[in-house]
C-alpha cells in the first residue's frame, strides 16, 4: 500500500487506516491472547497513529507503519514486557540447512486447524508474530523488516527458525496424540 | 548437488521472494527433482495451514463502531475548526499573526506547548473511556480511591465530598504525561463522564502555564475548548489539576470548584 508522494491530509487517515481494522485486531489478539487487552491495544494504535499522522512520510508503507505502532505499543505494555523474550541465536543470520521432507512432515503440514492454532499460541511471541505477518498478513520480507525494525537478513533467519519451531511443536503434538491412542 | 544449492532457497521460493532469474532455474529443477518438489509441497501446505489457522479473531461490531466513531470524531474536530477560522479571519488574522510572531514568538511557543498538553489530555480521556477497563480502582467512595494511589504516584491529593451534588466518582487509574505518573479520576454527571487529571506542577515546562509555581491555589483557567471537549486547569499546592469532558463549561466549572474546595 504505497501512498502517493504528496502530503497526505488528516482526512485521508480514515480512508487508509479503517480498512486495516480487522487485521490489526486479529494481530493484536494473537499478541496479547486477551480480548480486553487487544481492544486497548487497537484503540491506542489508532489514537497514536492519528496524532502522529502528520509525521507519517507520504510514499512510505502505511500498513507497516500502523503495525509498527501497534507492536511498539504492545512491547511497552505489561504483557508485552513479559512475553517478548530474546530468541537464542538471533544474532546468527545464517540459515541452517533445511530438513528434507518426510512422509511424517508432510502429514504435519496437513494438521487440523485447531492443532495449528494451539501450536501458534505455544510459540514464543517473536516467532508467532513473524509467522502471522508473513503467512496471514502476506507481507513481503521488506514490509516485515520495516514493521519489526530488523534487517532483511534477520527476517529470513527468524522466519526460518519460526517455521522450524512450529514444525517441531506440531511433530511433538502429533507424536503425543499417537501415544495417547 | 543441485538440491543442496536450492534447499536454503525453498522458503524464499514459496514466499514469492526469489528473483525472476532464480525462480526460472529453480522451476526447471523442481520439474525434474521429486525430492525438492515434495519439500516445496510440504512448505506450501504448512504455509496454508498457518494462513487458515491465523485468521482466527474478529472484533465485535460494537468495538469496530467505537473505533470508527472516535476516529471520525477526532478528524472532524480538527480540520473543520481550522478551516472556518481561516475563511472568516484570513487576511486580518494573517497580519496580526505576523506582527505577533515578530513581537511575541516566545508567548506563542508556550501556547503551543499548552495546546499540546490539552490535546494529549483529550486523547487520554478518550482512550480511557473507550477502554474495556476505564478505571483500575472501581469505587464511588473517595476514601477507597485516594489510598489506592498510595505508592503508585509520587504525591497525594484530596477528593471532595459529593453528597448533594450531581457528580458521582466512578474510580481512578494511574496515567502518564510527559513520562511522569499522575492520577486520572473519572466522574459521572448525568450520562456524561468527566476526567480529572492531577500531575505535579513541575511536570510542565516553565511558562507552559502562566500560573506555574503558585504556592496557593491559582484561579482556574478560562475554560478552553479542545477537540470538542471543555477543559479547565489550575494549580494548587504544587499540583496541576485538569478537568476534561464533553459536558458544558458550567459542569466543568462546578466539578473544578468542588475539587478546589476539597483542600
Amino acid at each position: 500500500m504505497k501512498v502517493p508522494e504528496e502530503r497526505v491530509s488528516a482526512a485521508r487517515f480514515e480512508e487508509l487506516a479503517m480498512p486495516l481494522f480487522d487485521q490489526l485486531y486479529n494481530f493484536a489478539r494473537w499478541l496479547t491472547q486477551d480480548t480486553a487487552e487487544a481492544e486497548d491495544l487497537v484503540q491506542e494504535t489508532y489514537t497514536k497513529a492519528l496524532r502522529g499522522f502528520s509525521s507519517f512520510q507520504a510514499g512510505t508503507n502505511f500498513r507497516a507503519w500502523m503495525y509498527r505502532i501497534l507492536r511498539n505499543s504492545f512491547l511497552s505494555s505489561r504483557t508485552g514486557l513479559k512475553t517478548m523474550v530474546a530468541i537464542d541465536g538471533e544474532a546468527d543470520e545464517s540459515i541452517l540447512p533445511a530438513e528434507t521432507a518426510t512422509p511424517e512432515t508432510i502429514l504435519i503440514g496437513q494438521a487440523d486447524r485447531e492443532t495449528v492454532q494451539q501450536a501458534l499460541e505455544d510459540l514464543p511471541v517473536p516467532y508467532r508474530e513473524i509467522l502471522l505477518l508473513c503467512e496471514v498478513e502476506e507481507m513481503s520480507y521488506q514490509e516485515i523488516a520495516e514493521t519489526l525494525a530488523i534487517p532483511l537478513g534477520t527476517v529470513m533467519s527468524r522466519l526460518f527458525r519460526a517455521r522450524k519451531a512450529l514444525r517441531d511443536l506440531l511433530c511433538k503434538k502429533s507424536a503425543g496424540g499417537r501415544h495417547g491412542v | 548437488m543441485a538440491c543442496e544449492q536450492w534447499r536454503g532457497q525453498l522458503d524464499a521460493y514459496v514466499d514469492g521472494e526469489l528473483d525472476p532469474a532464480d525462480l526460472r532455474v529453480l522451476g526447471e529443477h523442481l520439474r525434474g527433482c521429486s525430492g525438492c518438489a515434495v519439500d516445496v509441497l510440504e512448505r506450501v501446505q504448512m504455509k496454508r495451514s498457518v494462513q487458515t489457522a491465523g485468521k482466527l479473531y474478529t472484533a465485535s461490531a460494537e468495538f469496530r463502531n467505537r473505533i470508527a466513531g472516535s476516529v471520525a470524531k477526532q478528524i472532524a474536530a480538527k480540520p473543520r475548526r481550522a478551516a472556518s477560522l481561516w475563511t472568516v479571519l484570513a487576511v486580518p488574522a494573517l497580519s496580526v499573526l505576523i506582527l505577533s510572531m515578530a513581537v511575541n514568538w516566545y508567548v506563542g511557543r508556550e501556547s503551543t506547548r499548552r495546546q499540546r498538553v490539552y490535546s494529549e489530555l483529550a486523547d487520554l480521556h478518550v482512550s480511557a473511556l473507550a477502554s474495556a477497563v476505564p478505571v483500575d480502582v472501581v469505587s464511588t467512595d473517595r476514601h477507597t480511591v485516594k489510598p489506592w494511589f498510595q505508592g503508585k504516584i509520587p504525591f497525594s491529593f484530596n477528593l471532595p465530598e459529593l453528597q448533594g451534588t450531581e457528580f458521582t466518582l466512578r474510580g481512578g487509574r494511574v496515567t502518564y504525561l510527559a513520562q511522569t505518573p499522575g492520577a486520572h479520576l473519572i466522574y459521572q454527571v448525568r450520562k456524561h463522564e468527566v476526567s480529572v487529571f492531577i500531575f505535579q506542577d513541575r511536570t510542565f515546562q516553565d511558562r507552559t502555564f502562566e500560573d506555574r509555581g503558585d504556592e496557593t491555589a491559582s484561579p482556574p483557567s478560562v475554560p478552553v475548548h479542545v477537540l470538542s471537549f471543555n477543559m479547565e486547569n489550575w494549580t494548587q499546592n504544587g499540583l496541576r489539576y485538569f478537568v476534561v469532558g464533553d459536558v458544558g463549561p458550567e459542569d466543568i466549572d462546578a466539578l473544578s470548584k468542588l475539587l478546589r474546595d476539597a483542600h
